[in-house]
């Protein structure tokens, strides 16, 4: 076992710290949020001309066929600077299904522009009657001619407003619950029929309801076997859990950094309030909080490209309960111990708060990851 | 012993019920229900239909247009009046500047600003907290010299809620620097139209405008405006700040937005079911119920305590904490129950004359909004850790 970065691991993270060190300071990510786009077109360009976009894809396409660590290493500091752009949802999420779904000339197609950050993936899994489970689609794909129409409703599609690319769930048998039957589909957003309703985020960001009137594709539409997608989407999302664990790990990093400095400069009653014991002891369980949520990341990233098994689906729902516990317990501690400077919009506490507390409503709750994990527990 | 409310008691209940019928208007009822902003004109025409009834200073003697209401009429009012969906009553002018008045004002000052409480043209504004001084108050800077028949003021105060809509804004300031600090403040009142006063929005984290920085610079406040003895404001504050907690355990509040909750998590869908009848969710909602019941007796038993027209003390901070965590509770559980939908923010909606879609029907937005807005709760009034620091001392001899 050994828990420390390789070398090549450590400069790939130490170069996206930099990076967004040097593009990303809070106040510029105030106004990122506030273009039409919600992030920084510049900065996309540059994790793409870094090679950072084409991270987990392979050497003919500028990659190196990065893992769970290596993505883990890219999310972290991402998540340090609470950055806006579609990593997740373009290169982890959207590459990933379209590598492991995508017959060689829809790879040939999409990947290139995926890995060099030219084409924005957005992915829509979940719809609104739903809950997390994504197994539950009502969405329909009807065959009709050569292709499929599609219709039905995904239900926030982060960076779906701007994706070249939307990549979506329908059924193609079944009953709604049914994993069975379920079809993935490469869809432009453009496309006669696709109505995306943008919307900001509570985080920042940006990010759109999908509706599908009667949307026709070809054949060439389909990723993977008809029916058959429930596996992949499973799959895939996730690599997306891992990566979304490290990505609120650098968050937690920055948010209990934020506090613990402000214990020490605030001063009431004459001394710095981290004087008080009520406060010191509430930092140290924001710390191990923390450090919970850095070891079921890693967990997680090691797990993140491993071969489909219980174990792996257990440690995954494990990690990302702890993850949205601790993210919770960082951001509703964290801005109580500020007193009344941690919940205002020109402090970078309270989107740190926002942006841990949205992670727990992505790609799962606590109590659907509890309740995924339980159905899944071992006897001994 | 008896737990049940008496004939009176429940022809009381009979009486709300049939003036909030009657009264309260639909548009105003509907936005608080629905969590969407309210402007300053629906405060102000509620407060006009509560102030005809008689029903609008809870707190005052008689003599001054208060209405005596027992403890547990008081309780009823909270109950069914959050039931309805009646505004929050903005509490600086009635409930806090009020009672400081009535107790240590002169005549005069009960002539000339208790009326225009009641007739709601005053809006008051509470002027306590400065950037150094949150927790500790008595730290506070804001410098008021006398000046011949005026104070000179210079300083800064935060967090000042509704500011903005505020005429009037009642003041600690430090009178006297050669003394320990609690005993150099003085309680003043401040026109907020008086030359060298700025207010500049401060905004919450869910971007919402409610609380304000007040700036004084070379105010001059005439002093009649000193209520009671100049250096003495520190005891006015104290005594006010008890009265401010006691509204905070937010019991009706916690009822109606229980209720709320019910009732989305009887519309909202996890595999198929109504998250109601989902077993982990309904015990989570179970569980806040089961603790809001207790808080609510403790509630009654507290105030019950004190009848005789008292302020509960130190109880009122146990009351604080519990009741604001059990709010923060349910917040939480509503932003839970709208799944993915917690995520997008359509800050339109926020407004009660958005005409747009509803991106899910459960409009959705506010009830995020108010999960993090609601973080303040245990912040303000005195944060829930200096209230325990008041029970240990003032309850536990420790
Ligand atoms: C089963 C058992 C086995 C033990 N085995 C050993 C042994 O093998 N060798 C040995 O030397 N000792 C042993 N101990 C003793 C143990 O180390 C002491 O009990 C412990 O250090 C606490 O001391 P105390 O019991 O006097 O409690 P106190 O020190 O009186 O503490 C009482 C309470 O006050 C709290 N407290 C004290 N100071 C502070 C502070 N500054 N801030 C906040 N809270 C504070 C404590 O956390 C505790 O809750 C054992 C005790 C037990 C119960
Ligand atoms: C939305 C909102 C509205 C408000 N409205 C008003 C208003 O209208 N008028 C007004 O005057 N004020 C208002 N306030 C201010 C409020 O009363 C203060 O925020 C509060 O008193 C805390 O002060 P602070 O924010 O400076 O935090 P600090 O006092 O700096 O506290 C920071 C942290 O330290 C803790 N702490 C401090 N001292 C101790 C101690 N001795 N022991 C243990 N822990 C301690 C606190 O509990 C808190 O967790 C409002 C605040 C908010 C957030």
């Amino acid at each position: 076992m050994d828990f420390t970065l390789s070398e090549e691991q450590q400069m790939l993270q130490d170069t996206v710290a930099r990076l967004v060190r040097g593009e990303y300071s809070f106040e510029k990510r105030l106004e990122f949020s506030e273009t039409e786009l919600g992030f920084s077109e510049d900065f996309w360009k540059q994790l793409g001309e870094l090679g950072l976009t084409a991270v987990p894809f392979p050497e003919e396409l500028g990659g190196f066929g990065g893992g769970g660590v290596e993505i883990q290493s890219v999310m972290t500091e991402l998540g340090r600077g609470l950055c806006l752009e579609p990593y997740l949802q373009s290169v982890v999420l959207g590459g990933g299904i379209l590598s492991q779904a995508g017959n060689d000339e829809q790879k040939e197609k999409y990947l290139a522009g995926v890995a060099s950050g030219e084409l924005k993936v957005a992915v829509g899994l979940q719809e609104p009657q739903a809950f997390y489970n994504q197994n539950e689609v009502a969405s329909k794909a009807e065959k009709s001619g050569d292709g499929y129409t599609l219709s039905g409703r995904k239900a926030v599609v982060i960076g779906g407003h701007c994706a070249d690319l939307i990549i979506v769930s329908a059924r193609t048998s079944g009953d709604v619950n049914d994993a069975d039957g379920i079809s993935l589909f490469a869809i432009d957003p453009n496309a006669e029929g696709v109505e995306r309703r943008t919307y900001p985020t509570v985080d920042g960001a940006k990010g759109c309801d999908v509706v599908l009137n009667n949307v026709q594709v070809g054949a060439d539409a389909l990723l993977g076997e008809e029916g058959k997608a429930a596996d992949v989407i499973e799959y895939q999302t996730g690599r997306a859990i891992a990566a979304l664990c490290a990505e609120a790990v650098g968050c937690m990093e920055e948010a209990n950094e934020l506090t613990l400095e402000y214990l020490k400069q605030r001063k009431q009653f004459g001394v710095p309030i981290g004087k008080f014991q009520v406060l010191q002891h509430r930092m140290v369980d924001m710390m191990s909080e923390l450090e919970q949520a850095r070891s079921m990341a890693i967990l997680a990233a090691s797990y993140a490209d491993a071969e489909q098994s219980d174990e792996r689906r257990r440690t995954l729902a494990a990690a990302k309960n702890v993850i949205n516990r601790a993210g919770q317990f960082i951001s509703e501690k964290g801005i109580q111990s500020h007193g009344g400077i941690g919940m205002t919009w020109e402090y970078s506490f309270a989107h740190y708060a926002k942006r841990l507390v949205m992670i727990g409503h992505q790609l799962g709750d606590d109590d659907f990851h509890l309740e995924r994990y339980a159905s899944l527990l071992q006897a001994s | 012993m008896n737990m049940n409310y008496t004939a009176e008691e429940l022809a009381f209940r009979d009486e709300v019920r049939a003036f909030l019928d009657e009264k309260l208007p639909a548009d105003i009822a509907a936005k608080v229900k629905g969590f969407r902003r309210l402007t300053k004109e629906d405060h102000q025409r509620w407060q006009k239909i509560l102030s005809e009834q008689g029903w609008y200073a809870t707190h005052w003697p008689e003599e001054y247009g208060g209405v005596k209401w027992t403890p547990v009429q008081k309780h009823i009012w909270d109950e069914e009046s959050c039931a309805y969906g009646v505004p929050r009553s903005i509490p600086f002018g009635v409930n806090m500047v009020a009672p400081v008045i009535i107790k240590f004002g002169n005549e005069e000052q009960k002539q000339q600003y208790l009326p225009r409480i009641l007739s709601g043209e005053d809006w008051w504004c509470q002027g306590y907290s400065e950037p150094g001084a949150g927790s500790d108050l008595a730290s506070l800077k804001t410098r008021a010299v006398r000046d011949g028949d005026h104070y000179i003021v210079n300083g800064q105060k935060t967090w000042t809620t509704l500011g903005q809509h505020a005429n009037m804004i009642f003041c600690l300031v430090r009178t006297n620097t050669e003394v320990k600090a609690q005993e150099g403040i003085s309680f003043l009142l401040i026109d907020m139209n008086t030359p060298g006063i700025t207010v500049r929005p401060i905004i919450t984290l869910d971007g919402e405008h409610e609380v304000n920085e007040v700036f004084f610079e070379d105010v001059k406040v005439p002093v009649e405006n000193l209520v009671g003895e100049e250096d003495k404001g520190w005891t006015y504050a104290k005594y006010l700040l008890t009265y401010e907690r006691t509204g905070l355990a937010g019991i009706g509040l916690s009822k109606a937005a229980l209720s709320h909750l019910k009732q989305l998590a009887s519309r909202r869908l996890k595999n198929g079911k109504p998250l109601l009848e989902d077993p982990t969710f309904s015990q989570r909602i179970a569980q806040v119920e089961i603790d809001l019941m207790a808080a609510s007796i403790s509630n009654l038993r507290i105030i019950a305590a004190v009848e005789g027209g008292g302020v509960p003390g130190a109880e009122s901070s146990m009351l604080k904490v519990k009741g604001t965590e059990i709010r923060q509770a349910i917040n939480d559980l509503a932003r839970r129950a709208l799944g993915p939908y917690a995520i997008p923010f359509v800050e339109e909606e926020m407004s009660y004359d958005y005409e747009g879609d509803f991106l899910s029907d459960e409009n959705a937005a506010p009830l995020s909004s108010q999960y993090f807005n609601n973080r303040k709760l245990s912040i303000f009034g005195g944060s829930n850790e200096i209230q325990k620091n008041i029970v240990s001392k003032m309850i536990l001899g420790l």
